[in-house]
């Protein structure tokens, strides 16, 4: 138990998918100007994150271990089969749910936080379990990410910036200090 | 609708500058961001993503009439991983050191958006040969940009270009430069950068730019605006 919650509080804080491994930068960069935007989106993430990390373990248990060179083929195909099944699943089965993950869902599908995961997953060698806590500690450390990032814009947006500024520049520089201060959690694990 | 006509020279050069895909665009940022702290990282990306780009442009154009449309995203997002893959082994087997600091990045180029994003926008359209003339310029912009990021990361952050060292050993090297904050610091600042030169050529708007049924008006030390053309 211990082990799975330190890959949990490592995936979410120490290897931040977003500011520190640079993974689902344009989602970050896209609809992080408000909060509520950004909630949903970290939840349509966590979502799709938990579910590759068990279709990935699946297929690295049962399917690639004969084919390893197919393996990024197989992976980005099965995913976007997933998340359009998904999609339909979910418009059918809760409409309410639908509406508020709306055109989120099929965008997260080229994501590369989600093949991502699937590929950290594969490489550390991370059985079905692990694997799932990896992918909501990603999906935890994407989403507040999101939530800080809109807070801070939301913010940015009543402050007197010199119109030079008022485009991505001033976010990517606001993304740098928000890095900067997760690279405070690195030495979380040390002892 | 029929898609805007371009010469030729406008197919390669656009990519490289004008809709430069990192700095214009801002599409492909994370490998823009992750694999840039040093010139050897983001050289090996950008040749990669270079290959990557070229293959499928000339593949995806020859192929256009036989992709049915439903499907047609996922036969892009299957040609694209085709070719990483191989630009995977090829990089594993050549030059394994680079392979193994670009890490997961090298795969992760199948979802670059900028690639699938030129061949929904262009090479699914046009012939084989403007493909590979778009492809080529969109490829050669990308790689500058990651070039340039490299450049600036690697020697602030290191104090060396291409590992060898540029200054003595008074130079205290600014480690932050290649840590993942001075990567957006790097391309932050340098979008700035950009703004503020745009801000200061920035010429009188020309009329043709306007939609039609719209005129521009221009007032002698004012800044052109769009007027509604009176239908009356």
């Amino acid at each position: 138990m211990g082990e799975l919650l330190l890959i949990f509080v490592s995936a979410m804080l120490v290897n931040n998918f977003t500011l520190v491994l640079f993974l689902g930068l344009c989602p970050f960069m896209g609809v992080s100007a408000k909060v509520g935007t950004a909630l949903r989106m970290g939840a349509a993430n966590i979502f799709v994150l938990a579910i590759t990390s068990l279709v990935a373990s699946f297929l690295n248990a049962f399917v690639l271990v004969r084919a390893p060179y197919l393996r990024l083929i197989s992976f980005i195909v099965v995913i976007a089969s997933l998340v359009q099944i998904v999609e339909m699943a979910i418009k059918k089965l809760s409409p309410a749910l639908f509406r508020e993950l709306g055109i989120f869902l099929p965008l997260i599908t080229t994501n590369c936080a989600i093949l991502g995961l699937a590929i950290f997953q594969t490489n550390r060698g991370y059985g079905a379990l692990e694997g799932f806590f990896f992918a909501l500690g990603a999906g935890a450390g994407l989403t507040l990410a999101l939530v800080l990032m809109a807070s801070l814009r939301e913010r940015i947006e009543l402050a007197d910036v010199p119109a030079v500024a008022r485009n991505m520049g001033l976010v990517l520089i606001l993304a740098g200090s928000l890095s900067l201060a997760f690279m405070g959690f690195a030495g979380l694990f040390s002892s | 609708m029929s898609p805007r006509t371009t010469t030729p020279s406008q197919d390669l050069l656009r990519g490289v500058w004008r809709e430069n895909p990192v700095l214009v665009q801002l599409l492909g940022l994370c490998p823009a961001l992750a694999v840039t702290n040093t010139v050897a990282n983001a050289l090996a990306m950008g040749l990669a993503t270079f290959f990557v780009l070229l293959g499928s442009s000339l593949l995806v154009s020859s192929l256009k009439r036989l992709i049915p449309g439903e499907v047609r995203i996922s036969a892009y997002i299957l040609i694209i991983a085709t070719f990483v893959t191989i630009a995977d082994m090829v990089l594993a087997a050549v030059v394994p050191e680079i392979h193994k600091a670009l890490g997961a990045f090298i795969a992760l180029i199948v979802v670059n958006c900028m690639i699938l994003g030129r061949q929904e926008a262009f090479a699914s359209k046009r012939p084989v040969h403007r493909a590979a003339l778009d492809a080529i310029g969109t490829g050669a912009g990308f790689m500058l940009a990651l070039l340039l990021m490299g450049g600036i990361r690697e020697v602030l952050g290191n104090g060396s270009f291409l590992g060898v060292p540029l200054f003595g050993d008074a130079f205290e090297p600014w480690i932050i430069m290649i840590l993942p904050p001075g990567g957006f610091f790097t391309l932050g600042l340098l979008l700035l950068g950009l703004a503020g030169w745009e801000e200061r050529k920035k010429v009188p708007v020309r009329p043709r730019s306007w939609p039609h049924g719209v005129t521009v008006q221009v007032r002698s030390g004012a800044v052109a605006e769009p007027v509604e053309a009176d239908h009356g």
